[in-house]
């Protein structure tokens, strides 16, 4: 991957009459990057990827492809594809004949043209598939037909619009992987529309979280995942326990909490990010939680009582109460250590790591 | 449990009395048309094709029949060009006043037509136009276009605007993606509303009544036979042959439609899943 | 890979932000919005509907208001064609009767039809298409045909006589069956069926079956079911129902002229007079608006009566 951006989005706003379906949004998105735009249904991404298509005009705001304005240029004049939800398949056309749609008006000749085609459908693996009419296929060909349309068009940015939410479990994963595999590949921007937080976190290279039109957090999965920038993100991506706290403090990048039933606890603020200890929320994740066993020695120590147990096969999801804190905390612990054998109503002693804190806007 | 066995018996035993009730005056002027009596009563005479026949040299008639075919296809032709930018405008955009606007498309359809008639008629007579078979085509398009628009738009929301998005995407032109995409993918659709414009203007009288001038179209013509009850056995002659006529439009129409229907449903069904 | 976060004004430069930020206001720019591509779309049957309909309309309207004399028109405005219309006897009776018919026309309609629209929606499974298209077929085919039909049927030497006599059921054939108004209504009520039957079908479709499960589930039977959700729900059907087939019924001028005799003239009959040989359009056009606005003001207290009924089923 290259650090020259190859879409930059200024101050970019969308209104619908006198509802603001998104922004205003701000965003550069480097060339060759795997980027997703992940958040809740109505939370504006698929509208951000639209205009990006240039199937809708911004209300205000530029957005740049490669260096050139994209204002006014319809989708056919830009030098991006996309992948819709429903795929669009022509019915009337077969396999090929869809593949070779957007080549016909470049008037490459026979020849090349089925060379180009033919290498789409190998990319895709659809080979032979050709003559296959486009209202005969299963979902799974479909988006393999609607991603080598697109990409025989040689884009410089290729758009997905939540591509793999038709699919059923087990082919949405394998295709995670094959999709991450070819975008290596090609080496071409993506921009992947999704409300499913899995697979924005195994693809991209980085994320846009958004909510209500505006874009909450950008960074890498890890980073978004480990370092929240607000209350909502950190809820949208996992689990997340927001822990009762007095006396919040900050003293330059640092801050220090009480944390009732678990004791005073410090830490840096990561990034630089400013915050305003009058809107801060302490957190930790599930998994940063762990269970202390008979015999083994930790600190900090933290006592609480288990109320509820869920068994989820590989790990167990504990519910315990701390004293002090006014939720139960969740605790996600694996199995191989008998915490499905923990009974409902026991005593429980968690310890974690002095850096599993995170400290969050809301 | 059997008192509503019974209810349902019942209720199937309406339906079927009302649908034969719906057909019998339909499929009674046939019966008699091949009668050979000169007076339709009972009981029936005999088998005779002596009324067709005498159609078949009848010149007066064969220039109605000429006006009629003419005034169907220019009304189904051009309705169904009007039908498609309504139907488009109805299915794939959302605008202020679009109620307005399409109650005022489909008003045809429930207003009495003897008002569409003389509101026209004093208008082109005031414009100082000749009643002629084009005033005719004016008028039934009024009434065609809101059954060609039903027509089309089941066949706007039988596919995808994405389909069209995809085209633009993939660097075709607002004209080639009609060409390419939107126009055959809704074909059947506009066949369909082909038909059955061409169906509703070939049965019209009131309008052809009023605005018809001295170029008669078939019902026009019929209107005029019924003067004359020794003229009878040939109007229902003619009248049966231009049932069967709308019968076996209708009917293709209604294939066509469903085939259609049943293509996109399966492409729409995988999206649904 | 860097972070960017929300301060992508840093790639800011004056060309790229005056471009497309707000679109200039020219029609162009106007024409790519929803509402103008829209707008642009459905112009053309929409001017068309315009020029000849709404304009010949209006047209008719102001001619309600003028007086003719011969072959000239008089634009001072008057209302002596509404008081003629409303007031002389013969308008007056020929108005009633017309409302009268096509309410009786659409009530009896409605109420044959309802049925069958439940059966086909409730009943009919995969066939419903197969069904709905069967029922419209005859409402496509052959209108004048059709009441010519019912001429023939109903005739003094028509069908039903000569079947009946021939069958010795009765002596002499009855001629309280043509030429009178219960003509008008059968034949006007076969005329319309699937015209009803088709907004019926669409509202009882719309239905959601599992109310009817959840009312069963509380205790109705089906009789309770059908008065407390079924009919309420389909509500809106039957007023549709109801003003499309009363609306355009009172202006039917076939049927009366072919099966209604001297009794059974309608509105449109004296209407046609006026643009024919009496050719006095201002009266004409007075009758024609003044039917369409009883007719409106009827269909508007009908359709109040039935969402008061309504409410009363709750």
């Amino acid at each position: 991957m290259t650090n020259e951006t190859m879409i930059g989005i200024t101050d970019v706003e969308k209104h619908y009459g006198s509802f603001r379906a998104l922004g205003p949004v701000s965003a550069e998105i480097a060339a060759g990057e795997f980027f997703s735009l992940l958040g809740p249904s109505g939370c504006g991404k698929t509208t951000l990827l639209r205009l990006i298509g240039g199937f809708d005009d911004p209300t205000s705001g530029a957005i740049m492809i490669s260096g050139m304005s994209m204002a006014g240029l319809p989708p056919n004049k830009r030098p991006t594809n996309m992948v819709f939800q429903s795929y669009a398949i022509f019915p009337h056309l077969n396999v090929a004949e869809n593949v070779a749609y957007g080549l016909k008006r470049m008037r490459l000749g026979r020849e090349e043209e089925s060379r180009r085609v033919d290498a789409a459908l190998a990319q895709v693996e659809l080979t032979g598939l050709g003559p296959r009419m486009g209202d005969q296929l299963s979902g799974g060909q479909r988006q393999r037909v609607a991603l080598a349309r697109a990409l025989v068009m040689r884009p410089k940015v290729l758009l997905l619009d939540e591509p793999l939410s038709a699919l059923d479990k087990k082919l949405r994963e394998q295709m995670q992987v094959e999709l991450r595999h070819l975008q290596r590949q090609i080496g071409i921007t993506f921009v992947l529309v999704t409300h499913d937080q899995y697979e924005a976190l195994g693809m991209s290279d980085r994320i846009a979280v958004m909510f209500a039109g505006r874009i909450a957090q950008i960074a890498s999965p890890r980073e978004i995942y480990q370092n929240p920038a607000s209350r909502q993100v950190a809820d949208f991506l996992g689990g997340m326990n927001f822990m009762t706290c007095r006396d919040f403090r900050t003293q330059g990048a640092e801050y220090s909490a009480l944390l009732p039933g678990l004791g005073t606890i410090a830490g840096k603020l990561d990034n630089g990010r400013g915050i305003d200890p009058d809107n801060a929320t302490i957190g930790i994740r599930p998994e940063r939680l762990r269970i202390v066993w008979d015999g083994e020695t930790a600190d900090p120590k933290i006592v609480g009582k288990v109320i509820d147990r869920h068994y989820y096969g590989e790990i167990t999801n504990l519910l315990v109460s701390i004293e002090g804190q006014e939720n139960p905390v969740s605790v996600v612990e694996t199995n191989d250590f008998g915490a499905d054998d923990i009974p409902v109503g026991s005593s429980i002693t968690l310890t974690h790591d002095r850096d599993a804190f995170v400290v969050m806007e809301g | 449990m059997r008192r509503s066995a019974i209810a349902r018996n019942l209720l199937a035993f309406y339906v079927t009395v009302y649908v034969a009730i719906l057909y019998f005056p339909v499929l009674l002027l046939p019966v008699f048309s091949f009668n050979s009596s000169a007076t339709p009563k009972l009981p029936l005479t005999g088998f005779s094709f002596k009324w067709y026949e005498s159609l078949a040299t009848n010149s007066t008639m064969h220039s109605a029949a000429w006006n009629s075919l003419i005034v169907g296809i220019s009304a189904a032709v051009l309705s169904t060009i009007l039908g498609i930018c309504a139907a488009r405008a109805m299915t794939r955009y959302r605008f202020r006043g679009k109620g307005i606007a399409t109650g005022l498309i489909m008003a045809p359809l429930v207003l009495p037509e003897i008002i569409i008639a003389i509101s026209l008629l004093v208008v082109l007579l005031g414009l100082g136009l000749e009643l002629s078979l084009m005033t005719v085509i004016l008028g039934h398009l009024l009434i065609c276009v809101p059954y060609s628009i039903t027509v089309l738009v089941s066949g706007f929301e039988g596919f995808d605007p994405n389909m069209e998005a995809a085209s633009r995407d993939l660097g075709e032109t607002a004209w080639g993606t009609l060409t390419r995409i939107t126009l055959p993918m809704l074909m059947p659709s506009i066949i369909s509303s082909l038909l059955v414009t061409f169906t509703i203007s070939l049965d019209e009288f009131i309008l052809a009544f009023f605005l018809s001038g001295t170029e008669p179209t078939l019902p026009v013509y019929i209107w005029g036979q019924l003067r004359f009850a020794a003229k009878l056995p040939n109007v229902l002659a003619l009248g049966s042959i231009m049932i069967a006529a709308s019968l076996v439009m209708l009917t293709a129409a209604e294939i066509i439609r469903r085939r259609a229907e049943k293509k996109m449903g399966t492409g729409r069904q995988a999206e649904a899943q | 890979m860097k972070f960017q976060g929300t301060l992508g004004d840093t790639h800011q430069d004056g060309k790229a932000g005056g471009q497309g930020r707000t679109a200039p206001p020219t029609i162009q720019a106007a024409l790519r919005t929803e509402t103008g591509k829209g707008w642009l779309t459905i112009s053309p049957p929409l001017l068309y509907a315009f020029l000849l309909l709404i304009g010949p309309i209006l047209v008719i309207f102001a001619n309600s208001f003028w007086t003719q004399d011969y072959l000239t028109i008089d634009r001072t405005f008057t209302l002596a064609n509404y008081k003629a219309a409303l007031s002389e006897p013969i308008y007056r009776d020929l108005l009633l009767r017309s409302l009268q018919v096509s309410v009786s026309v659409s009530i009896v309609t409605v109420v044959l039809a309802f049925p069958v629209a439940w059966f086909v929606s409730f009943r009919g499974g995969r066939y419903k298409g197969l069904w709905l298209f069967i029922i419209t077929v005859p409402f496509w085919s052959g209108y004048l045909l059709r009441i010519l039909s019912w001429k023939v049927i109903l005739g003094y030497n028509g069908v039903i006589n000569t079947g009946l006599l021939h069958l010795g059921i009765i002596s002499e054939p009855l001629d309280t069956l043509l030429y009178n108004t219960t003509a008008v209504i059968i034949t006007l009520a076969h005329s319309w069926a699937a015209f009803a039957i088709l907004p019926l079908f669409v509202s009882l479709e719309k239905i959601d079956r599992t109310l009817l499960e959840a009312a069963a589930d509380l205790g109705d039977g089906p009789v309770r079911r059908f008065m407390r959700i079924t009919l309420p729900l389909a509500m809106p059907g039957i007023i549709a129902a109801l003003m499309i087939v009363m609306i355009p019924t009172v202006g039917d001028y076939v049927t009366p002229k072919l099966v209604g005799g001297k009794d059974g003239v309608m509105i449109a009959n004296a209407i046609q007079v006026q643009f024919g040989k009496a050719a006095n359009w201002p009266l004409g056009a007075a009758l024609a608006v003044s039917t369409m606005v009883i007719v409106a003001v009827v269909s508007g207290a009908m359709v109040l009566l039935l969402l008061g009924f309504r409410r009363l089923m709750k």
